[in-house]
């Protein structure tokens, strides 16, 4: 499933489809640590977090994740979205919790 | 045989900005071609190095040069040095300060991911001279 997709039926918040966007989601990482989500990550991981700074953008490009999902109700601020647009994350938010995505992307993802 | 270099001089006094080398490195092994495996494990443990030394290093220098066989990559700045390196490569070791912390680093994984991503990496300190990081990534 791409991370558009999975907005899509989870009503969360696309802030930027980037090139992401139409990656297809393979599994996820949930973490704040952004040292060690360049470390873990997988390619093609969702990356749900509430680390909301510039860096979290350029761990995403780095490591090469689907997408950026920012939890919490937490906001990217402007210069956020705009490296973010640049880079061609795809970045969605929403209300719920990492362990609430978490959830939905484990069943998304066959493995629960 | 001389490879292709590139050179980048790391801003101390911005973290915002850390990540603008492997970036730009990892544009440049794109256009060249070369396999996502390596350019992940090239971008990784530059950028690691590049948030070392905004950290700890007040900024530096990264020197790349690649070769068809290899990625050599050379981190030198002129901070303050590593007084115990084997301590310093321990997951969860760290001495960075509490802002960088509450921005997602610090967390002691800088080195250890480093060792982790490169093929080859060494490390030569002098407390109060600097830390210079070597780091090889074979592409075959």
């Amino acid at each position: 499933m791409t991370p558009l997709a999975f907005a899509e039926k989870y009503g969360f918040h696309i802030v930027v489809e980037g090139a992401g966007g139409c990656r297809d989601i393979e599994g996820a990482y949930c973490c704040d640590l952004l040292s060690m989500v360049m470390g873990r990550a997988k390619e093609n991981d969702a990356f749900v977090t509430v680390m909301a700074n510039i860096n979290t953008i350029a761990v995403a490009v780095l490591a090469d994740v689907a997408c950026v999902i920012l939890c919490e109700g937490i906001h990217f601020d402007d210069a956020c979205i705009a490296r973010a647009e640049q880079q061609e994350v795809c970045v969605l938010e929403t209300e719920e919790s990492s362990f609430a995505v978490a959830l939905k992307l484990g069943k998304e993802l066959g493995l629960c | 045989m001389n490879g292709l270099k590139w050179t980048y001089e790391v801003d101390g006094s911005d973290f915002t900005r850390a990540g603008e080398a492997s970036s730009n490195v990892k544009k440049n092994l794109r256009k060249l071609g070369v396999s996502p495996e390596v350019i992940r494990k090239v971008s990784i443990a530059l950028y690691e190095g590049e948030i070392n030394m905004v950290i700890h290093a007040n900024g530096g220098k990264i020197d790349v040069e690649m070769t068809p066989e290899k990625i050599d990559m050379v981190l030198a700045d002129t901070g303050k040095g590593i007084p115990d390196i084997e301590q310093a490569m321990q997951e969860g070791w760290s001495t960075a300060p509490d802002e960088v912390r509450s921005l997602g680093f610090g967390a002691g994984m800088g080195l250890p991911n480093m060792k982790k991503y490169s093929d080859e990496m060494r490390i030569e300190s002098t407390v109060g001279v600097g830390t210079t990081v070597y780091m090889t990534v074979y592409i075959k």
